[in-house]
């Protein structure tokens, strides 16, 4: 038998990375997070306008294992941009309030976008069926 | 497996990063959801990602273990 250094959950983590200019690994879904920290990164997301993938970390705790190996990055969420780890709650949300995110994404802020970060929503219970979007 | 608490949080930052000052707040009352709030002169020259990055170092794998969450503010002193 020969041992295999095959690791296709950490394969498909890198290959999502590198196939979205902007994705979002989180607890549950933008449209039901899971946790408060999720909430409001997927907030002060949406307030800029850009466009994002997300996945939701949940499902299976190899995934959340595996991202944090990769990205060398104890917590959830974690937003890269073109590949690079941009950060979590604290850091997106400081840079929302700086216009900082706006410009990292690539889009004009909206005129009418709020000065501090939204709250985001209260994270509901988890959601009954769970997209994983690494597997499609 | 410790049960961690503001003063313990502190303490650590403090003993592993050379001239720290942190501020630790319990965010639930619950023991497991902290903020802190991190200075420290070797943060300078460093990116936002990496001093984050060298907080959480500090904790290992108590990060997602008996802390469940650690909020982060860090500046160069």
């Amino acid at each position: 038998m020969s041992e295999t250094t095959e690791n296709p959950i950490r394969e498909a983590i890198a290959d999502a990375i590198n196939d979205h200019e902007v994705i979002l690994f989180m607890k549950g879904t933008p449209e039901r997070p899971a946790c408060g920290f999720s909430a409001r990164t997927v907030a002060a997301l949406e307030a800029t306008g850009a466009r994002f993938a997300a996945v939701d970390i949940l499902p299976d705790p190899r995934i959340r294992q595996e991202l944090s190996a990769l990205s060398n990055w104890p917590t959830i969420p974690q937003l890269f941009v073109k590949g690079e780890l941009v950060g979590g709650c604290d850091i997106v949300v400081e840079m929302y309030e700086s216009g900082e995110l706006a410009e990292t994404l690539g889009v004009a802020p909206p005129a009418d976008a709020p000065d501090h970060a939204p709250a985001g929503n209260e994270p509901g219970a988890p959601p009954l069926q769970i997209q994983n979007n690494l597997e499609s | 497996m410790f049960v961690p608490s503001t003063e313990e949080l502190k303490l650590r930052i403090e003993s592993a990063i050379p001239g720290a000052r942190a501020e630790v707040t319990d965010l639930t009352g619950g023991g497991d959801h902290f903020r802190a709030s991190v200075l420290a002169p070797e943060f300078a020259g460093m990116s936002r990602i990496e001093q984050h990055r060298r907080v959480y170092a500090v904790f290992g794998p108590d990060i997602g273990g008996p802390i469940h969450a650690l909020s982060l503010e860090t500046r160069a002193e």
